[in-house]
């Protein structure tokens, strides 16, 4: 169902006649506001004036993750600390964690944008909605907790963690949509075996899965295994938090960017250049109505593409393709890109294998090396040693005919990959350059 | 005719068969033959026990990746060549040998060989056929 009838379907025209004013009130506001805009467009002699159509917007800077965090802790907020009503932060695994402020009306319009999302995933003001996001500094929670209800649909604060427990609440508070990270979605699947239940025995009709990249082959799994309709959000703190695009049930490609809020753009990583639809890049987003802590141009280093081909759903806002990587996830292997959402679709594709991965880099000598650690598990257990070499070989020989690129394929025992409840560990990087 | 031996996977690294054998003498089960088969990172360890069920029960909550394989038991009398008869005669009908293992009984004279063949039930037929003795499960679990 569509949530916002009104403006999720609005003609090309008028999205991008809204787009246009808005964008030239936010790049003002940010003028003004912000120091960190105001001397960035001095230094590169623009002014908020020169903005006159959509492609405008490539004559400013870009922001980056680095700007936020030289600008720590408020540095990038753009109204008083009284009209701050919320504070977020991103977290700090990969140096100083970046801090987003939001006012009253943010809170407002993420709630509006949350309740199109889940609408968009197959949730009703009937659902109940088992809500295994982490409630915290974290937006993930608090993000689908306020969609929910201004939706109307029932929420169960359940946050992350105390697993086990989640799983008695499934089976007798029986919710019907699930929101969490899709490597925890596999971990409560596991939880409830591990407790003799099942997940055909619960009541989960959809599934809305974000906040790490996932693939194709795991949203099989994930629908395999726990009986519902797996659907992909996408956000980020920095730009507001889940829901600045969502994919939609009825037709499960690609994600519709709410463009009345943000402006997408693609980029060539390397060289900031831009992109055109349907080319692979970084994403870039600036916001358009947030008053609080506005981006404009914020390279995400997600990497994906657009797609402004009508969808089925009748929502004529352009559709993201799932995230395929980081920019800064990609690991260079011997002069190879190497994407760890990559060695995953492979692992998916060979029959009976966990998706449970860990990609080891190591440099011996000169040489980069790459582990892939694989669990497991009884489907692919074999009682012959040739048999379980052979399923080394076959691992090996699709990751190579994929990517180009030799790997060592270690076996090991089921559930020596840590499971993290939030974002799962998938590369550890030993090389010391 | 058949007997039914646990097989468990183990990643190389220090500890994991005492791991095994720990969990198995924790759960009261007693190992009557033990075989591991081993590569530079992998290990596959084939154990005959005295109750079956109860080991796969025991591994399997300890978290080991475990599966009931089907092999043969063949008693070799205890004289020269015992067991290149069978070897021979195997050989002679094109039936192929997966693995095999010993396994020491503390009071017979005669030997009882563990055999894993790719066609275990035409395996089973022709030794038997030929007059060596098949050893049952259930009689192999207690020996
Ligand atoms: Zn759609």
């Amino acid at each position: 169902m569509i949530f916002n009838m009104e403006f999720e379907t609005l003609p090309r025209e008028a999205i991008e006649a809204i787009q246009l004013r808005r964008l030239k009130a936010v790049v003002e506001r940010a003028y003004e506001a912000v120091p960190f805009y105001r001397k960035k467009y001095k230094e590169a002699g623009i002014k908020p004036a020169d903005i006159q159509t959509l492609e405008d917007i490539q004559k400013l800077p870009f922001t980056t993750k680095q700007d936020l965090r030289d600008n720590y802790p408020f540095g990038m907020f753009a109204v008083p600390m009284d009209n701050v009503v919320r504070i977020h932060a991103s977290s700090g695994t990969t140096g100083q964690p970046t801090v987003v402020g939001y006012t009253a009306r943010d809170i407002s319009t993420w709630a509006e944008l949350m309740a199109r999302s889940l609408s968009a995933g197959g949730a009703t003001r009937d659902d109940i909605i088992h809500n295994a996001y982490g409630y915290g500094l974290f937006t993930g929670g608090l993000g689908v907790h306020y969609g929910a209800e201004r939706l109307g649909a029932s929420v169960i604060p359940i946050s992350g963690g105390m697993t086990e427990r989640q799983v008695l609440i499934m089976r007798d508070f029986r919710p019907s949509i699930l929101t969490c990270t899709p490597s925890y979605a596999l971990h409560l699947a596991e939880a409830a075996e591990e407790n003799g239940m099942d997940f055909a025995d619960f009541n989960f009709r959809a599934g809305i899965f974000g906040a790490e990249p996932w693939s194709e082959s795991m949203r099989q799994e994930i629908e395999k295994k726990l009986h519902l309709s797996a659907v992909d959000i996408y956000g980020l703190s920095e730009v507001m938090g889940p829901g600045v695009a969502m994919e939609c049930q009825e037709a499960k490609k690609g994600l519709h960017v709410y463009e009345d809020h943000f402006i997408p753009e693609i980029i060539q990583p390397e060289t900031g250049q831009a992109l055109s639809a349907g080319e692979s890049g970084e994403l870039v987003f600036t916001s358009l109505t947030k008053e609080a802590f506005p981006v404009i141009r914020y390279r995400t280093r997600d990497i994906s593409s657009l797609n402004y081909a009508p969808c089925i759903c009748g929502r004529t806002h352009v559709r993201m393709t799932r995230v395929s990587g980081r920019t800064d996830d990609m690991l260079i292997i011997r002069g190879v890109n190497v994407f760890p959402s990559q060695i995953e679709s492979v692992l998916m594709q060979v029959s009976q294998v966990e998706p449970h991965y860990q990609l080891v880099v190591d440099r011996e000598g000169n040489l980069d090396t790459l582990t892939v650690m694989v669990e497991v598990g009884e489907g692919a257990f074999s009682d012959e040693v040739k048999q379980l070499q052979s399923l080394q070989a076959e691992i090996a020989l699709h990751i190579k005919e994929l990517l180009g690129v030799s790997v060592k394929v270690k076996l090991v025992e089921p559930k020596t990959i840590a499971r993290s409840q939030g974002k799962a560990v998938r590369v550890i990087d030993n090389r010391k350059i | 005719m058949f007997a039914d031996q646990i097989s468990v996977f183990l990643e190389n690294k220090a500890g994991r068969l005492a791991e095994v054998t720990k969990t198995l003498a924790g759960a009261s089960i007693n190992i009557r033959a033990l075989s591991l088969a081993d590569t530079s990172d992998f290990g596959i360890l084939r154990l005959i026990v005295d109750n079956n069920e109860k080991a796969e029960t025991a591994l399997k909550d300890a978290g080991f990746t475990v599966r009931t394989t089907r092999v043969v038991a063949v008693e070799v009398s205890d004289k020269p060549g015992g067991l290149l008869s069978i070897l021979e005669f195997l050989d002679s009908r094109k039936i192929n040998v997966e693995y095999m293992y010993a396994f020491v009984r503390q009071k017979e004279d005669n030997a009882v060989m563990i055999f894993r063949f790719d066609n275990t039930d035409s395996a089973v037929e022709a030794l038997t056929e030929k007059g060596f003795s098949v050893i049952k499960g259930e009689e192999l679990y207690t020996m």
